[in-house]
């Protein structure tokens, strides 16, 4: 297959729509944390903890909505954690994220040991299936890669909308964007930085918790340890390439999994013969990193990003 | 005078064998530390970096709880133990008084090592890519060789592709991966020789979601049967149609219109010997990997289940033909532990 057929083929566009849509869940979270002016690097922790609560309580009986909301509650309350050290209290928000994610991974294989004592392998649940949209589904090209996606898939995209939306024609994603650019003229407006930090965070959480659980309720109908093996980290870096803009975001992630999904194929390619599959694996970081480099270049960081705000001190 | 020589070398090897068998008789003492003792259960420890059910491990881990089962050892774990932590926990149950110790090193080869030569009175029976090493007695290694299975399961397959493209989904190419690999496909091509393989490895043990995008990508180019090495693949094919060959579990009572065969792996002879060679103290550096052939009973082809009957002839009689051939040793599997490639 040449990389020509492949980036023409409707299989390809899906697959990268696929690979992406735990990306675009988690990625929002964190553009939301980090325009408040908290980094979150709680988030791989979270995923984790979002995967395998969202997965129990489907196993448990609870519909794959039902789960969705379990995950995005399990994040909220990992976030409510992370909140309270970073911003109240003001801890230096790399040890907080960093600590969270191993008391999130850790705590989430006790959990998982403590339900599940003695099994041969992993429960299987009945995940989401693919649902056509109507009509849209038919397009050619498109229909087959956005619109026969599961529908956590549609619900990402929806959400990256209503992201934008709130953050951008909203009082609340005005105060958010404030919190993080400068938080002294949110206090002096009278509205409580600490509140609208905290709110962030764990909003932001519960998106990253969500992302997790699409890769054990969508992508995939079961949970092992190590699954979400540091697509968390990646999200950190897509925040950064989107400019802190969701738009963007959802681009980036779109285009990270775009590489993914063509490295996968061109490994069957003639030249997958000849260059060692590392190289493969490599390719879609390696092109991140290209692409961050060329994007950042005019990026407007939160000017108050990873600063903590006492209210009146100077 | 020539008599006096002879004297003399006859007793310098008498003295050699003396010592040795002194030696011998003190490391046992270390080892079992009161003969009449020796049918009470042994202190086992196992410890390993990932969660018990993971496919290999898994297999260490039913086998332990059999021999527990049986009243031979005593049996205690350690899983998701991180490769930093490792020889930490190795310490721990070695000053525990464990007497046998069982995992995985391939992430900690030469740590663990120097681990087990602090502890020489403990045996250690761990998973690795090396070989033992004569001047460390006390570590045998051993390795899933179920070669003689994959090759067995390949032939399956082989029958059973109608595109005479099959894809395979690695971790790693690391020597335990490569040789199944290599096993499988060779099998493939007793049944036919123009048979094309696409090899991919994922770059994770535990990510099936990748394993699973991958698997995709094969079946869109062709293949209609898939080497399912990591979970993730199966589920492919499952969503696809097409078939799947599972590797060390049997894997079809998940994908009972998928999996139509499965390369098991046994680690009850493994773990039975060093038992039986801990308890007559004769525990020696020596790889164990050859219990895990199949004359050996460390590997089978699991039953078809729900593919009875769907099997053509012709592969089940080259099966039959070939599993007696291995078992009595008129036939040997080879064993390529090079990274495989798509051909």
């Amino acid at each position: 297959m040449d990389i020509l057929d492949i980036l023409l083929s409707a299989s390809f566009w899906a697959a990268a729509i696929r690979i992406a849509s735990p990306l675009i869940f988690a990625t929002l979270g964190e553009l939301i944390c980090e325009r408040a002016g908290v980094l979150n690097l709680g988030i791989e922790g979270i995923m984790v903890a979002g995967a395998f609560s969202g997965w129990i309580a489907v196993w448990a009986g609870l519909p794959l909505w039902g789960g969705v909301a379990v995950a995005m509650l399990t994040g909220m309350a990992f976030g409510l954690l992370h909140a309270t050290l970073s911003v109240p209290f003001g801890l230096s928000q790399h040890v907080v994220g960093i600590g969270l994610t191993l008391l999130a991974t850790s705590l989430t294989f006790y959990t998982y040991r403590v339900v599940l004592p003695e099994v041969s392998s992993p429960p299987k649940i009945e995940a989401f299936q693919p649902y056509e949209i109507p009509l849209l589904a038919d397009l050619p090209l498109i229909g087959p890669a956005l619109f026969s996606q599961t529908p956590l898939t549609y619900a990402a995209f929806l959400l990256a909308a209503i992201c934008a939306y709130t953050l951008y024609r909203t009082p609340v994603g005005l105060a958010v964007r404030a919190a993080g650019e400068n938080p002294s003229a949110v206090a002096a407006q009278g509205l409580s930085v600490t509140a609208i930090r905290m709110g962030a965070v764990i909003t932001g959480s519960g998106f990253m918790a969500v992302g997790g659980a699409f890769l054990t309720l969508s992508a995939f109908d079961s949970f092992f340890f190590d699954m979400v093996n540091g697509r968390g980290w990646i999200c950190i870096a897509l925040v950064v390439f989107g400019a802190w803009r969701p738009g963007k975001a959802v681009l980036g992630a779109i285009l990270f999994a775009a590489f993914d999904a063509l490295q996968i194929r061109l490994q069957q390619t003639a030249i997958g013969a000849l260059v060692p599959y590392q190289l493969f694996l490599m390719l879609p970081y390696i092109l991140s990193i290209l692409a961050l480099v060329v994007m950042s270049r005019r990026a407007e960081v939160p000017a108050a990003l990873m600063v903590p705000f006492n209210k009146g001190e100077r | 005078m020539t008599k006096i020589k002879t004297a003399a070398r006859l007793s310098r090897r008498q003295f050699l064998t003396s010592t040795a068998a002194g030696a011998l008789a003190v490391a046992l003492a270390g080892v079992l530390p009161d003969p009449v003792l020796a049918a009470d259960p042994i202190k086992v420890a196992g410890i390993y970096t990932v969660p018990v059910e993971q496919q290999w491990v898994s297999r260490i881990h039913v086998a332990a709880l059999a021999a527990q089962e049986r009243g031979d050892i005593t049996y205690t774990f350690s899983e998701n133990t991180s490769n930093t932590d490792y020889p930490r926990v190795m310490r721990e149950y070695a000053e525990q008084g464990h007497k046998l110790i069982i995992g995985e090193i391939f992430g900690v080869e030469a740590e663990a090592r120097e681990v087990a030569a602090d502890y020489p009175d403990v045996a250690f029976l761990m998973g690795s890519s090396f070989k033992e090493d004569p001047s460390l007695p006390n570590l045998a290694v051993f390795d899933n060789y179920i070669q003689d299975a994959s090759y067995l399961s390949g032939i399956v397959a082989g029958a059973m592709s109608e595109s005479g493209n099959i894809g395979m989904v690695g971790g790693f190419p690391i020597p335990e991966v490569n040789r199944l690999m290599h096993a499988f496909m060779a099998g493939a091509r007793e049944m036919n020789p123009d048979i094309t393989f696409q090899v991919s490895f994922i770059g994770s043990w535990f990510d099936p979601p990748k394993a699973k995008e991958t698997a995709f990508a094969m079946i869109e180019n062709g293949a209609d049967m898939l080497y399912a090495e990591r979970f993730g693949v199966s589920d492919a094919a499952k969503e696809k149609g097409i078939l799947a060959i599972g590797n060390v579990i049997d894997t079809q009572g998940d994908y009972p219109d998928t999996v139509v065969a499965s390369a098991l792996w046994h680690f009850e002879p493994t773990l039975d010997a060093a038992i039986a060679k801990v308890r007559d103290g004769s525990f020696v550096a020596a790889d164990y990997g050859t219990y895990s052939f199949m004359k050996e009973g460390g590997a089978s082809l699991a039953p078809f289940g729900t593919f009875e009957g769907k099997i053509p002839q012709a592969a089940l009689d080259l099966i039959a033909s070939r599993t007696a051939a291995i078992k009595d040793g008129s036939y040997v599997v080879e064993i390529n532990d090079a990274e495989p490639t798509s051909s």
